[in-house]
């Protein structure tokens, strides 16, 4: 009989590993806002899942991956107008997705747990999508790094260079909506931004390339999975809010630390 | 490059319409092998807009633009803002450029002296030295056509000189055309094959003056090298702009 915390340490640690040049990307491309309404988006996932009783993380992934194809256009391009309908979209399908849910006769669902995450509930099925998952965001990141990060750096000279920057770009959406439909079960719909941008920003002041940064970020959110789930264990806590606390504290740290010395 | 089609860049008739307002009216334009073009206008004259259509990042509304197939392209934006979020070196900068080698990259660093600059963080260089990078990342792929938009922009005089020294240069050691975008109206680089002033439409084109000609020009610029590097370039427009942006024939033109 294996230790009841190791699958949800397990998906932790997997997660913040992916989350690591996820949110690092996010935090280059401004995408902040853009994961957080496709969190919010995939409330609406789950309550069709519910409704049509398929497996709940795959209804996760198929309206995250919809969603953000959806608003893809909204991503290219810093237009102000972007923001307020992101805005626009991110909270009223928040709040459908409550109001569905809530209508929806005779299903009990753990709002709550999908909101701040129910890390000890993960259970082996899960870890299993994970891994599966993790495997191809990581093999994709892999085999386009330099793409994307060419696309990132500038769309323009990418594409004299000849980079698909289209293709890179739906690439790049689709691979943060997988990451942030996996996380859900960990930090919840609310925190999903903060498992990918805290660890990001926290490696950026100690970081000299964008592979350290990426690497660095996923170690600090490794570490903060641990940290979180060690504290949630002692003080009875919620995990996925336990999680973004060590998060941020480690943050504040490398701030504190990043005084101390001139930056890179 | 096939001998019956000397010009790697053809524009014909190029027509761009944004928000209701005519940016590029049957703009034509065309450039050989070899070839220096200066592309000159005031501000807002549609000169970013042509670069953009000519290098295939917009599309024109009517018109045609022919590049020859397979064309190598080295470009330098006029700038590039970096988000300080994310770290990167030069190297790391440069070597993002398609099919960049790290042979490649020191040999461009070194020959325009900037080597020293490899290891340190794009964030850290001034104006002139982020310029100079730019130009390496678009010289990595031996461009065929080399186009700089503004490239003196927030570049002191004597920068501007080197820069304008440099280019020729370039073009002899790697038989590219030059397309280059500068908003000084009057003074051009002299080592310009042509100029084309741009307001809407190809207002005038032309040779720069003969520098050494004119002796008003020479107790002006005397102190310039055996070569000159700077040369005023004279417009021959028959028509001016009004504020509302129509056109009507000169006041003073003689037909």
């Amino acid at each position: 009989m294996m230790a009841w915390w190791l699958m949800p340490l397990a998906a932790g640690l997997i997660l913040a590993a992916l989350a690591g040049p996820l949110g690092s990307f996010v935090v280059w491309r401004r995408m902040a806002f853009f994961g957080d309404t496709l969190a919010h988006g995939a409330l609406l996932g789950i309550t069709l899942g519910v409704l049509t009783d398929i497996n709940l993380t795959l209804a996760l992934l198929l309206s995250c991956v919809l969603l953000a194809l959806l608003l893809l256009p909204l991503q290219q391009g810093s237009r102000v107008a972007a923001d307020t309908l992101l805005g626009i979209v991110s909270h009223s399908t928040l709040a459908i997705g409550l109001v569905s849910l809530s209508l929806a006769d005779g299903v009990r669902v753990d709002l709550i747990g999908y909101l701040f995450g129910d890390l000890l509930a993960v259970e082996w099925q899960d870890v299993r999508w994970i891994l599966l998952m993790s495997v191809l965001v990581i093999g994709l990141l892999i085999r386009y790094w330099r793409g994307l990060l060419a696309v990132t750096v500038s769309p323009e000279l990418a594409a004299i260079d000849g980079y698909p920057v289209r293709r890179l770009n739906v690439l790049m959406v689709l691979l943060l909506a997988v990451v942030v439909a996996l996380a859900m079960k960990i930090v919840g719909i609310l925190l999903v931004s903060a498992l990918l941008i805290i660890p990001a920003a926290t490696a950026r002041s100690v970081a000299r390339t964008p592979v350290q940064m990426a690497v660095l970020a996923s170690v600090f959110g490794m570490f903060a999975v641990s940290a979180g789930m060690l504290g949630s264990f002692y003080w009875d806590t919620p995990a996925g809010p336990s999680v973004v606390v060590a998060a941020t504290t480690l943050f504040v740290l490398s701030l504190l630390l990043q005084r101390l010395r001139p930056a890179v | 490059m096939d001998a019956s089609s000397p010009a790697l860049l053809v524009a014909t008739d190029v027509c761009v319409t944004r928000q209701h307002k005519i940016v590029l009216d049957r703009v034509s334009l065309s450039l050989q092998q070899r070839q220096i073009m200066t592309l000159i206008g005031p501000n807002g004259c549609g000169k970013s807009t042509l670069i953009r259509v000519l290098l295939g990042l917009e599309q024109a509304d009517s018109g045609q633009v022919l590049r020859h197939p397979r064309l190598r392209i080295g470009f330098m934006p006029q700038r590039l803002a970096l988000d300080e979020r994310l770290p990167l070196t030069v190297e790391g900068f440069l070597m993002l450029a398609h099919g960049a080698h790290k042979a490649t990259v020191t040999q461009w660093l070194q020959r325009l002296q900037i080597e020293s600059l490899r290891r340190l963080s794009v964030h850290t260089l001034s104006g002139g030295e982020w310029q100079r990078v730019l130009l390496v990342r678009a010289l990595l792929n031996r461009p065929q056509l080399l186009v700089l938009d503004e490239p003196v922009q927030g570049v002191d005089v004597q920068g501007q000189l080197a820069l304008y020294e440099l280019i020729p240069q370039l073009r002899d050691e790697l038989g590219c055309a030059v397309l280059m975008v500068s908003h000084d109206l009057h003074l051009v680089m002299a080592a310009t094959d042509e100029v084309v002033c741009l307001n809407g439409h190809v207002c005038c084109s032309g040779h720069p003056d003969q520098v050494t000609i004119d002796p008003a020009y020479l107790t002006l610029f005397g102190q310039q090298p055996v070569q000159p590097i700077i040369a005023p370039y004279t417009h021959h427009h028959d028509h001016q702009h009004c504020l509302d942006g129509h056109v009507e024939p000169h006041s003073g033109a003689s037909s």
